[in-house]
């Protein structure tokens, strides 16, 4: 970690042309650097994105209208479990955990992450855990039919598929939490010299109250899934009341890792977008010291109001006002997030480019997810729309529109800092349109029907409900479609097209690029440089 | 909640550009009870009302705050854009605009507060009840047993009663199609009525939109609830906590009607409970039985089990051929009666009479190729219980 070459020498050192590495799989299998690892996060989190998108649109398919047409409704119930369960641990998570690899090092001027080694064990991880959940399907009984929240006692009636279900949770929990612990040793002992914890980067900042809401709350979840297994099959009465246990426990620890889960998926968003607006903007954030400040006490918060999702369990009343007031206090911070972006493109210099399209989607529809999420705080309005579609379009808004918009833009502004060239702005601005139209008319009818009263996770509906969700399921066949745009554009800009500079976006700032594009195997060997005007602050 | 015909979908699509617009701003009355529906459901309760009303404010409340953000942030777009020249200021960081920022929508939300924390404190209080009524949640249906009023002691099941043939598309849908059962949960107008929450397998969930009433139903814990209904009508809902296969297919169903009605119906529940009473010392003939197992099956066992006994393997095993079917009735009937714990075979032997459950065991050695042609005798399951 010695600084022997200034910044502009870097390119000098002789190793970083000479990447020594095996060919072939074996290069994929047994590598230690940060940018295969990152590489190979964000193909894994895409396949599994098709996957858990198939999944929905089956889903959707049995929904276009009343009665029973193309599936079983076991295997319905199996559908959306699985969906939910690869979209966020097999899709968006590790997502962001690709962009933490590939970015991080890079915004910090550091060479690799901190402990490479255990960087390829926590990917190679996630492959056998989508293999158990996804084989789980064919298995007797099929795969887990409870929801994603694997709620006893209906799930210590499943067949096989929960334990491979409950081993997958399992196998990505540790892949979590060893990819937080390095996530957060790079953070804290590899910045540059010079960059202390209040110039680094807004996206380094996100994953490192990121990580630490992984390291405290995966536990959580690993020990919840363990009491099932134990009463499924060890004869202990952890959720069975008539041995002393009861079933509303399980919710509350797993509610306690999982809304803290929320803003695991959330944080990192907000990251690439406190990156892309102001890039786009040409002009500094707003407020870098509020920014981080909020996301601290977002995080902080997020353990603290998990029974919000357990309003009509029979919480007692105190219990009640409490979660609600703490709720809305999430609002506070939230809000100034929000009002930042706003103010960072006020009267600033903007262009829309794909990277900015989808920041501006994100913060439109993030914002009307955040807002529901408001009305959803209130218990009494809670007690009508818990468990119906109303829910279902609000964590739409937060999960699809917040965190995959997000991850979208963070993939076209880094694209030619990863692949050397420029890609498709026009096919790319096309997967914007034709994204956020369709995901509007998918999700935007859900708030109807959910005040209308018709319940989630449900394969069949009266007929009052027909209507919107023929819409709702035109729009969802619509989106999933379009996603395969994103495909062609990576592939062409993997292939070849117009050669990025290394600076390609002229309002961007940070270490990442001041190195070519497309990066080298090997990036500052040696730390660089820090100009200290250059940080976002 | 569906008044819904043709005629009335097509009057309402008429309708929608202005009910769109009205919708969106939450203003809407609960008139639009059909098709594209936008609103929460008519209230009927006090407490309902109330949460209709609240929702109502905080609808308008964060269309003005979206708006608000939204117009600064269309401003930008438009004039701040580089192909118009703008070029971009260097200002950042204002503790003032930054605590006005964090304190302005703390205010907010503490005046919210006020009203959302009314409107709940009264929807949890439960006391001084006119009448309490149980309900308890099976694999897949509902059991209603009044405790205390005229009604105390009346107990039964509540089933859907759309036909299959609907489900399976192999006849039009009826109007309350999935939102009808075979008896429905029948409440005076204007009385309290306190709901006590349990479940026997699983977790349910027993919610009425129109009363604002939701609360989930624990097995091996009681919750409770209330309503008071200030119109008499027929008000529907569904099971909402997933409870695994048929969880689409468990309506809840409340009947409110007039003092001089529930009299009434009070009155004909308690004959009927006198006069179908079973003689439990009654000598029962094999195919008296069969009659009444095959209703008992029907209503109990083919959702999993199926009507033709193949079930559903490997989590519903077919009980044509089966072992336990076709081998001594003692270890048949204890199946019957203490259920399988950790999976969906429930204990029947808390839900049905022993007349019921010596005709549907009765029944099931006796239907498709399982021809054992054996009787048993309600006293044989009294025998059985407990062991």
């Amino acid at each position: 970690m010695q600084a022997t070459h200034t910044a502009g020498h870097a390119g000098d050192h002789h190793h970083d042309d000479h990447a020594h590495y095996p060919s072939g799989w074996k290069r994929w299998v047994t590598t230690t650097n940060h940018k295969d690892i990152g590489s190979m996060y964000l193909w894994f989190s895409f396949v599994m994105f098709l996957v858990g998108g198939a999944m929905s649109l089956i889903i959707r398919a049995e929904l276009f209208s009343p009665g029973l047409q193309y599936v079983s409704p076991e295997f319905y119930n199996q559908m959306l479990t699985l969906h939910a369960l690869i979209m966020v641990f097999g899709a968006i998570m590790p997502a962001f955990v690709g962009f933490a690899n590939w970015m991080i090092p890079m915004m910090i001027g550091a060479s690799d992450m901190a402990f490479a080694r255990m960087n390829n064990w926590s990917f190679w991880l996630l492959p056998p855990a989508a293999i158990l959940l996804t084989v789980s399907i064919f298995v007797p009984g099929g795969a887990a039919g409870t929801g994603w929240t694997l709620y006893p006692p209906l799930s210590v009636q499943m067949g096989i598929g929960m334990d491979m279900t409950i081993f997958a949770v399992h196998i990505l929990g540790m892949s979590s939490i060893m990819g937080s612990i390095n996530i957060v040793t790079t953070i804290l002992n590899l910045r540059t010299p010079g960059m202390t914890l209040m110039k680094m980067p807004l996206f380094c900042w996100t994953w490192l109250v990121t990580g630490f809401l992984l390291i405290a709350s995966m536990p959580i979840l690993a020990g919840a899934v363990t009491m099932l297994l134990t009463d499924r099959h060890f004869g202990t009465t952890f959720f069975n009341a008539a041995g002393g246990g009861d079933p509303v426990l399980f919710q509350h620890i797993f509610w306690f890792f999982g809304h803290p889960e929320v803003y695991i998926i959330a944080l990192p968003a907000f990251g690439v977008v406190s990156h892309v607006i102001p890039a786009f903007s040409r002009k500094h954030l707003f407020g870098y010291t509020s920014m981080v400040y909020a996301i601290a006490a977002i995080g902080l918060i997020s353990f603290f109001v998990w029974a919000h999702h357990m309003y009509v369990t029979g919480i007692p009343l105190t219990g009640q006002l409490y979660f609600m007031y703490a709720t809305m206090l999430i609002a506070v911070p939230t809000g100034v997030k929000v009002f930042n972006w706003v103010t960072t493109m006020w009267r600033g210099s903007l262009t829309f480019e794909t990277p900015m399209l989808f920041a501006l989607g994100f913060l439109v529809l993030f914002t009307i997810g955040g807002l529901t999420g408001l009305v959803l705080a209130m218990t009494a309005v809670d007690i009508q729309l818990q468990d119906t579609y109303y829910v279902v379009a609000h964590f739409h808004y937060v999960m699809v529109a917040g965190a995959l918009f997000s991850a979208y833009s963070g993939l076209y502004f880094w694209l030619p800092k990863w692949t050397g060239h420029m890609y498709n702005e026009g096919l790319g601005k096309l997967h914007f349109w034709l994204s956020i139209i369709f995901f509007n008319i998918a999700f935007f009818p859900q708030h109807f029907l959910g005040l209308a009263g018709m319940p989630r996770r449900i394969p069949d509906y009266s007929q009052q409900f027909a209507d919107f969700n023929v819409v709702s399921s035109v729009g969802a066949f619509g989106f999933g479609l379009s996603q395969l745009l994103v495909l062609i554009v990576v592939f062409q800009a993997v292939k070849g097209g117009a050669k990025a500079d290394s600076r390609p976006w002229d309002g961007a700032h940070g270490l990442e690029w001041t190195v070519p594009s497309p990066a080298p195997y090997h990036t500052f060997e040696d730390p660089p440089a820090f100009d200290a005007a250059e940080a976002h602050a | 909640m569906a008044r819904y015909s043709n005629k009335n979908r097509y009057l309402n699509r008429l309708r929608l550009g202005k009910a769109g617009l009205l919708g969106l701003l939450g203003m809407l009355s609960g008139a639009a009870n059909a098709a594209w529906q936008l609103n929460l459901q008519e209230p009927v309760t006090a407490t309902a009302r109330r949460v209709y009303d609240l929702h109502t404010l905080l609808t308008v409340v964060i269309v003005v705050i979206f708006v608000g953000v939204f117009a600064v942030v269309t401003y930008s777009l438009i004039f701040h854009r580089k192909s118009r020249g703008h070029k971009p200021a260097d200002f950042h960081d204002n503790t003032t605009v930054e605590l006005a920022w964090t304190i302005v929508p703390a205010l907010i939300l503490i005046a919210i507060a006020f009203p959302a924390t009314s409107a709940l404190v009264n929807m949890r209080d439960t006391s001084q009840p006119d009448l309490t009524i149980k309900v308890t949640g099976y694999q897949w249906k509902w059991g209603y047993e009044y405790l205390t009023g005229d009604a105390a002691g009346v107990k039964y099941m509540s089933v859907l009663a759309t036909p299959r043939d609907q489900i399976e598309n192999k006849a039009p849908k009826g109007e309350h199609y999935l939102l009808e059962v075979d008896r429905p949960l029948v409440v005076p107008v204007g009385k309290k009525v306190r709901i006590l929450t349990t479940a026997t397998d699983v977790i349910h969930n027993w919610s009425v939109p129109a009363f604002a009433v939701k609360t989930d139903a624990v097995p091996g814990f009681l919750r409770d609830t209330w309503f008071r209904a200030d119109k008499e009508g027929t008000y529907r809902g569904q099971c909402s906590e997933l409870c695994g296969k048929d969880h689409g297919f468990m309506p809840v169903v409340v009947e409110v009607v007039s003092d001089e009605k529930y009299a009434a119906w009070v009155a004909e529940q308690k004959q009927q409970m006198a006069s179908a009473a079973d003689d439990p010392n009654k000598v029962w003939k094999l195919d008296e039985l069969l009659a009444r197992g095959e209703k008992v099956y029907a209503a109990n066992c083919a959702s999993c089990h199926q009507a033709n006994g193949q079930g559903l393997p490997p989590v519903f095993p077919a009980l044509d051929g089966s072992k336990i079917v076709k081998g001594p009735k003692e270890g048949h009937l204890d199946i019957v009666i203490n259920g399988k714990p950790g999976t969906a075979m429930a204990a029947f032997g808390a839900q049905l009479s022993d007349t019921d459950i010596a005709a549907v065991v009765a029944y099931e050695r006796n239907a498709w190729t399982n021809k054992l042609g054996e009787v048993i005798q309600p006293a044989e399951v009294k025998a059985r219980r407990g062991k």
